[in-house]
């Protein structure tokens, strides 16, 4: 079936009847598809975050007054610890990566599956027993050495638990290199003949971005984790100082892997705002191959910047400007992407549907988050604002108004090919709504806490930052609540929404040649790519010119 | 009427843009008050970075909102929008500019950098009154410490090289106060190596070149002071320094602002900076019961919360001075 000859809108009557579609109980298997894989990824990824979440309302909670009154301190660092590792490690990677990853990639290079389904499925398999190792630690104390897990602290602390935590980690860090064997050889071998480079979504581009880093840099991540359980459990002491050990190190292990792991999160981010604002914008994406070069090039610049974080550690004067300068490099292909996106906005015919408004939020709330990164990369500031509330407003506005909402502009725009049905749009606004006035009401002013001289990861604090930290609580208030219209749409419109039909966006790539939901192996017959992704308005365009040729003559 | 050319309100956009800018950067009150003198000059570099990121932010917002409200689908309206694709002068622009501008702000920042004295760390080594033990002196001396001041040994041995050093109008030259500060759940111990004094909070003199040369006992703490806009880690086994001036008189807090326990949130003491005179009254007065082991002033939440009690402390001050032996 050719892109060219579908129709704009088509909304059957009913679901399809396909002979060969997954049941429930399918979804509880070691299942091969990959639409099933993707699915399993997402919702239990979400259930992650709301318990992650959970955490983080406590947390605030804690923080609404300067003494530690609500949780105990240790158990606050304990929740700190797992909030920022769940979030992270069982969230926002798998859902980008391992939930929309495996949904789409085949589907949108015209593949029947995965290049290696059996992996696929292992690599899911090993979340939740690292996710149950996570919130078993609490029966252990929980690990209480932050998500970044600093030796000496780590090693002294909580010790079962932080070993527990260790193979957590280690297990989600061998989930992600064999889903990123995956995607590279299925991307590379697995395209239709007919799909050249230039017209393979950039979705796709961003997988294989994300996909050439997590490769180079979580097995580092794994070893110096390893080396921490050594020191932890078998008395050898890589990170020892007083027995010839050195904790800087493990520093820079933990970041080489740690700040590409930004990039693991926001990349694939990027590849759905490449989907979602062309079909709602009615535009071709601009610059196609920017936004696509510019991935690959944040991948190689991001493998450099990881000093960034260890300014004020131990790290000499000329480390600290050479990552100043790389650091701040990454800017410009991030910005080129911003632009790119921005320019399709002009002139196009903007449906300001859920999906489409979540995209531009993103796009709001990473442009602040980026320029607060800016002023991070440089080592002057840095100095003074690192490892304060100003760091923490800046990672939420890329990750929670980056990433986050990148995710829920995903779901509104993919649930329907997923499932069949259309989500509910005035509980999609209204979930908009809510979202965005939470996360700015909950990390704005955190910029002022940090520069003013609050540290993060503090139980209790100077009493003059009461009333600002009240405002921040508050607002994790309403962005709790945020979540209760998305559940409730969620829900009911799995089970009783519109029937959404095959395409109801119109959009041109090729998982929307397909049934929705897909049938197992994707298509009766493989599609032929006859025009590319974004090719919106040039068919439109072509016709208008021949009219006036016509009329011409 | 005759229509307003395009030209004009984009020429208005920006010089509204730019004044906004310039106006946020130098009034938005968000940095504490200045009181050493590398935090003029962080806070200027912040404000410039501020200036362009606001003029940024405006730009970009002010684009998305208005091709939202311009561009957005009307009821009825069928088709798709303008198939423009790319515009390489555009794009090559729009990499040009950002490319540009963190050029500008990384040479800026290196700049910045050396004038702090970010650049010289370890640079009074051997002109220091308080000159570190040779390596030898020390595992000589390491039979008779304990397991847990194996950490400071062994940071005492090395020059600190990581830090912030001498500026450049004190490059080469020995620093006038030299302060020992040592990191330990949850407080901080300042010991003033030419005196003997020992004490919870950092007394200095304004104006003067004082040099803290940071050590940990147990794990990772930081020490910040926000008003100084400096901060450096206290690493085990890894000496650091922080070089600087105050340049006005008061009480300042001291931040731990690395993870290092429970309590992390309640390691905080102050900086007291004083007139010369001052601070030389407060050093006689103290270096005459510097032999006897001086209790830094505890706070309730240290006694009651965390345990740190007087005596505990006067013990860890006894191991620093007078070790007992102990197996190695």
């Amino acid at each position: 079936m050719a892109q060219a000859q579908l129709p704009l809108v088509d909304t059957p009557l009913s679901l399809p009847e396909h002979p060969k579609v997954w049941k429930w109980y399918d979804y509880f298997t070691f299942n091969v598809d990959h639409k099933v894989i993707g699915i399993q990824y997402l919702v239990t990824a979400f259930i992650f975050y709301l318990i992650g979440g959970l955490m983080a309302v406590a947390m605030r909670t804690e923080l609404a007054t300067a003494n530690s009154d609500f949780l105990d301190p240790n158990l606050y660092n304990a929740f700190l610890t797992n909030h920022g590792t769940i979030m992270i490690f069982l969230w926002v990677v798998p859902a980008a990566i391992g939930g929309f990853g495996n949904y789409l990639v085949p589907l949108m290079i015209g593949a029947r599956d995965m290049a290696f389904p059996r992996l696929n499925a292992l690599a899911f398999w090993l979340n939740p027993p690292a996710g149950a190792l996570l919130l078993a630690s609490f029966l252990f104390g929980g690990a209480q050495a932050g998500w970044t897990s600093y030796p000496p602290l780590s090693t002294i602390t909580a010790t079962t638990a932080q070993s527990m935590w260790i193979l957590a980690i280690v297990l989600v860090g061998t989930s992600s290199i064999m889903g990123s064997v995956n995607f590279i050889v299925t991307i590379w071998k697995m395209k239709v003949p007919s799909m050249r480079w230039n017209q393979l979504p950039l979705f796709c581009w961003a997988m294989l971005a994300t996909s050439l880093l997590a490769l180079v840099s979580t097995p580092v991540l794994a070893a110096g984790l390893i080396l921490l359980l050594f020191d932890i459990n078998f008395g050898t002491s890589f990170y020892k100082p007083d027995a010839g050990g050195n904790v800087v190190i493990y520093q820079h292990l933990f970041w080489f892997y740690s700040h590409p792991a930004v990039y693991l999160m926001i990349l694939p981010i990027f590849g759905i705002m490449s989907e979602v604002i062309p079909v709602h914008a009615r535009k071709p994406i601009f610059g196609y191959q920017a936004i696509a070069y510019s991935s690959l090039a944040i991948c190689c610049v991001g493998l450099f910047v990881w000093v960034h974080h260890m300014f004020t550690s131990g790290t000499p004067p000329w480390m600290r400007m050479f990552f100043t300068i790389s650091t701040l490099i990454v800017a410009v292909p991030t910005g080129v992407k911003i632009f790119s996106w921005v320019a399709t906005l002009w002139g196009g015919k903007i449906r300001l549907n859920s999906a489409m408004l979540f995209a531009i939020g993103l796009l709001s709330m990473f442009v602040l988050g980026g320029l607060s990164g800016v002023t991070l990369g440089t080592a002057p500031v840095d100095i003074h604002v690192h490892d304060t509330y100003y760091v923490v407003a800046h990672f939420h506005y890329v990750l929670f108004g980056g990433s986050v909402f990148g995710l829920y502009a995903g779901i509104y725009h993919w649930f329907p090919k997923m499932t069949g049905r259309l989500l509910d749009e005035r509980l999609g606004i209204l979930h908009f709504v809510l979202t965005f006035i939470g996360t700015n009401l909950t990390f704005l002013p955190m910029h002022e806490l940090g520069l003013k001289g609050m540290p993060r990861r503090v139980a209790m604090y100077d009493p003059q930052f009461e009333p600002i930290n009240l405002i921040c609580t508050i607002g994790a208030f309403v962005l709790a609540f945020s979540i209760i219209p998305f559940l409730i749409n969620i829900i009911w419109s799995w089970n009783k929404g519109k029937i959404a039909g095959d395409n109801p966006w119109g959009g041109l790539s090729l998982e929307w040649t397909t049934s929705s939901p897909p049938l197992i192996e994707n298509w009766e017959v493989l599609p032929v790519v006859t025009k590319g992704p974004y090719d919106y308005g040039i068919e439109q365009r072509k016709e208008s010119t021949d009219e006036d040729e016509d009329e011409e003559e | 009427m005759e229509q307003i050319p395009a030209s004009i309100w984009t020429l208005t956009a920006g010089v509204v843009v730019t004044l906004i800018s310039f106006w946020v950067g130098h009034h938005h009150g968000l940095l504490p008050e200045q009181a050493s003198e590398q935090a003029p000059l962080v806070d200027n570099f912040f404000d410039i970075m501020l200036t362009i990121g606001t003029a940024l932010f405006l730009v970009v917002q002010g684009a998305i909102i208005l091709f939202v409200i311009r561009y957005r689908r009307r009821a009825g309206e069928e088709g798709d929008g303008l198939p423009v694709e790319g515009n390489l002068p555009l794009e090559a622009f729009w990499t040009a500019i950002p490319a540009l501008i963190v050029i500008f702000l990384g040479i800026y920042s290196v700049d910045i950098f050396q004038r702090m004295g970010g650049l010289n760390p370890g640079d009074h080594a051997m002109h220091s009154m308080h000159t570190p033990k040779p390596a030898v002196a020390v595992v000589a001396e390491a039979p008779s410490k304990t397991t847990s001041d194996a950490t400071a040994l062994l940071a005492a041995a090395q020059t600190p090289e990581i830090g912030i050093g001498a500026s450049p109008d004190v490059q080469g030259k020995a620093p006038d106060v030299v302060v020992d500060v040592a990191g330990m759940q949850y407080a901080w111990i300042f010991t003033y190596p030419d005196s003997g004094i020992v004490s919870g909070e950092l007394h200095i003199p304004v104006g003067k070149d004082v040099q803290l040369n940071i050590s940990a006992r147990d794990v990772i703490h930081s020490f910040w002071v926000p008003q100084f806009r400096l901060k450096q880690d206290a690493i085990p086994g890894v000496p650091t320094e922080l070089r600087f001036k105050a340049t006005k008189v008061g009480t300042y807090p001291v931040v731990c602002a690395e993870l290092c326990g429970g309590y992390h949130g309640a390691m905080r003491t102050q900086v007291i900076v004083h007139t010369p005179d001052d601070f030389e009254t407060w050093r006689s007065q103290n270096q005459a019961i510097a032999t006897a082991p001086v209790v830094p002033s505890l706070s309730d939440r240290h006694v009651e919360e965390m345990g740190v009690t007087p005596q505990l402390v006067a013990q860890v001050q006894a191991m620093t001075h007078h070790p007992s032996p102990a197996k190695f």
